[in-house]
């Protein structure tokens, strides 16, 4: 196997196991607060339907934090084992991060481990809330540091290269690189919001199936209403994203958005078709991509025609980026809707059609997700270290790497469907109604 | 003490946090399938799933705190280890994706086929086997040099008495060590068929895992030299770890004191695994490699001793309120209570 070989097999792989890890990644930063935010509700409110919502969660959480944690792992190692040159690099700067990663990720773990075994231990129900603080905390941390590793890869700083050789480092510099504030709130926000749309989706997915339960309304609501935040403040912090790109990364911005010459007054092209270098079929927004990178309608845009041919990463990105920003779009609107909907009682947000709507919505913003992860890593090429280091250049040289993107994509297989078949079982065997005769059994069987 | 020692002592004391933790867990799934097999799974499920189920996903946090601070402190690991484990490593982290992934599958989820149980049995033998090669290849020997790069000389790996010796002492002081926690565990939860089962277990698999050890020591002298002579001026340090040993198996046979037998045991290996890290310096790569010539900037090398002390005092209380609420509760140890969501 050549060397190219090699680079294209390292690059699958890596495509293979983030886009798999990044599902159960996103779940795991987000779910913990929806967790936390149901339990806070059933304790305020004394409502016990809350509560189940919490534990239900947990149970479901729970399998998806297993499989977040071995395929976090093999990335992980991945990361070494595939890009062995970028690591030895790297890890002269920006390896504080990762290391505080691993603190935050212990910190979650053993929480998760006592919040799991201690539901009922606490005669005051605070106690055990308390307990998911460091798991929710953990969750989300986790993600800010990895998310500060791949804001380095994007806008590098903290040291200088002098004949090659790494001088001058400053890790903490490195960590509060330009890319990591809009980055880490872009990852945060969108973790939450879809975690909630997951499981409102899930929600609506069992009202449509006649389940009539006002648990499930309750959960719908919740999930919406938490969603609606989340999807506002990931727009904001879009807008944010876009000005950083304009000044940091402007390849990656002008590739986004097919901006081939530089001006003043840019339009933003939605959508469309490139044909021998020509747009069409776009959508035309006279302005808008001079506000989006600079709040200034006649602000001048630098276009790739700045930049030599070697440098620009593949156009294909604009569907990428377009596919992502519409399905945000959409699902701002859904929430805000179907939120507004039932505060004025409009009819239609109760109807089926509207239900499967939200049902749809869980998965398109998973999609989304993969979407924008896409985008950020091919909008980065050819640099896996922007201005220092190409990605082939980071490659392992070892000829096996076919091989083992065989092996990788059994194992994610495997998890795959033994995560999908025992979370249907779980929650199909034990349905809510179910379980709520059960607690009331029980407590009666207590009071006498 | 100079960074470099600092960096290299705090990851050889987290790798030996994994090998206990990790030995009891893939010990537990191995007894409990074996008993599964000879129809006495009565005995030892229980006190084996009572134990592992909170505690299972800190295990696989030692081994990301390895090799993540490994790369932090030595960088150049990355490139020469990243680059010829690329096959072992991936072996060993698939086996416990999948190992780690079913355990919750059948732990929380409810899935519940022998198969499972066998696969989770069996993986937690493969794991540590395939994980010990490491050690192997740092002693150097399978590693060329060329000039397209480095490569692992796999025929001269597999064909060398010296990988299957340490292969046989990883498994039999997984199952040593495991069976010597589950026998305190089960005494704990006041369980006399576990206890003896466990006890039994113990006996037997002490003496590969003291045979094994010895031999890897002998047959170092044909391999590196140099690495036997630095083992030799040890030899105080392997005559106490011996002592421990000879401890616990006392305290076993006598069925006395099985928490103190237990520390001892924790006392033997981390002697011995000290000794040999101290052996094995400056090295981590014969003759590739060492903690010197590898070693990350002083910056970073500061900035992680910091995150590092900050991080455990984070970490110290967490874990013990673990410890208490789990492994020191009698009524959890003794499964009068269960609590789980």
């Amino acid at each position: 196997m050549g060397n190219e070989e090699s680079v294209f097999f390292s690059r699958v792989l890596t495509e293979l196991t983030l886009s798999f890890h990044i599902i159960y990644a996103t779940i795991g930063v987000g779910i913990p607060l929806m967790i936390m935010i149901a339990q806070w509700l059933g304790i305020k409110k004394q409502d016990e339907h809350y509560i189940l919502m919490a534990r239900r969660w947990t149970r479901g959480f729970v399998i998806t934090v297993a499989v977040g944690v071995v395929t976090g792992t093999a990335i992980g190692l991945q990361l070494s084992l595939l890009w062995p040159n970028f690591m030895e690099l790297a890890g002269n700067v920006i390896a504080l991060p990762l290391f505080m990663e691993t603190f935050a990720f212990f910190f979650e773990a053993i929480f998760l481990g006592i919040y799991l075994y201690t539901w009922d231990r606490f005669e005051n129900q605070k106690k055990h809330l308390l307990l998911l603080i460091p798991v929710a905390i953990g969750a989300s941390f986790s993600a800010v540091f990895i998310t500060i590793v791949n804001a380095f890869m994007n806008a590098p700083q903290g040291f200088d290269l002098v004949n090659e050789q790494l001088v001058n480092i400053n890790p903490v510099l490195a960590m509060f690189n330009p890319a990591m504030p809009t980055k880490v709130a872009h990852v945060l926000s969108t973790a939450y919001m879809t975690s909630a749309f997951i499981l409102g989706s899930i929600g609506a997915y069992r009202i449509l199936k006649g389940s009539n339960h006002i648990y499930h309304k309750k959960a719908l609501f919740l999930t919406m209403k938490i969603g609606l935040i989340f999807s506002i403040a990931t727009a904001v912090i879009g807008d944010f994203s876009g000005k950083y790109l304009a000044e940091y990364q402007p390849e990656k911005l002008a590739a986004a958005e097919w901006h081939f010459e530089t001006h003043e007054g840019a339009p933003l092209m939605l959508y469309g078709v490139l044909d021998d270098g020509e747009v069409k079929y776009a959508i035309k927004i006279p302005y808008a991509l001079s506000i989006l990178a600079h709040s200034n309608p006649n602000a001048e845009v630098i276009g790739l025609d700045q930049f030599p041919e070697e440098d620009i990463p593949p156009l294909y990105i604009h569907y990428l980026f377009d596919g992502m920003v519409t399905i945000g779009m959409w699902m701002t609107l859904v929430s805000l809707v179907y939120v507004v909907g039932v505060w004025l009682k409009w009819s239609f947000v109760k109807t089926r059609l509207y239900h499967w709507l939200i049902v749809f919505g869980g998965p398109l913003s998973m999609i989304a997700i993969e979407l924008g992860w896409w985008f950020a890593e091919v909008g980065r090429q050819p640099w896996i270290l922007r201005g220092i280091m190409r990605t082939e250049e980071a490659a392992t040289t070892s000829g096996q790497v076919d091989t083992m993107l065989l092996l990788f994509a059994g194992l994610y297989l495997i998890l795959a469907i033994g995560s999908i078949v025992v979370l249907t079982r779980m929650y199909r065997k034990n349905t809510v109604e179910q379980e709520l005769a059960d607690r009331d059994l029980e407590k009666e069987g207590e009071l006498r | 003490m100079t960074l470099e020692l600092i960096g290299v002592s705090v990851l050889w004391f987290f790798l030996f946090g994994y090998v206990i933790v990790a030995s009891i867990d893939f010990g537990a799934g191995f007894f409990n399938a074996y008993s599964l097999f000879r129809g006495k799974q009565h005995i030892l499920t229980r006190i084996i799933q009572r134990y592992l189920s909170p505690v299972w996903e800190v295990t696989n946090v030692f081994l990301v705190f390895f090799f993540v601070g490994i790369v932090g402190f030595f960088p150049k690991t990355a490139y020469y280890y990243g680059t010829i484990l690329l096959v072992p490593a991936s072996i060993g982290v698939i086996l416990l994706a999948i190992r780690g992934a079913y355990y919750a599958f059948t732990t929380y989820g409810g899935l519940t086929h022998r198969r499972y149980t066998y696969l989770y049995g069996l993986s937690g033998l493969f794991i540590p086997a395939s994980l010990s090669i490491v050690l192997t290849i740092s002693e150097g020997g399978f590693v060329n040099e060329k000039q397209t790069g480095i490569e692992l000389d796999y025929w001269a790996l597999f064909t060398s008495p010296l990988t299957w010796s340490i292969v046989v002492l990883s498994l039999a002081a997984v199952l040593y060590i495991s069976a010597v926690f589950l026998t305190w565990y089960a005494n704990k939860a006041q369980d006399e068929p576990a206890t003896e089962l466990l006890r039994k277990y113990a006996l037997i698999w002490s003496v590969p895992a003291i045979v094994s050890a010895t031999g890897i020591i002998v047959e170092l002298k044909d391999h590196n030299p140099e690495h036997y002579s630095r083992l030799f001026d040890l030899w105080w340090m392997f005559a106490l770890s011996f002592i421990l040993f000879a401890g616990t198996v006392y305290l076993i046979g006598k069925r006395k004191a099985y928490g103190v037998a237990f520390g001892l045991l924790t006392g033997q290996f981390l002697i011995a695994f000290f000794a040999y890290g101290i052996s094995h310096y400056p090295y981590l790569l014969y003759p590739y490699l060492t903690i010197y010539d590898s070693f990350t900037n002083e910056a970073m090398a500061i900035a992680l001793i910091i995150a590092f002390i900050a991080g455990l005092g984070l970490l110290l209380p967490s874990l013990y309120l673990l410890l208490k609420l789990f492994l020191f509760n009698k009524d959890y140890v003794q499964g009068k209570r269960n609590d789980h969501a």
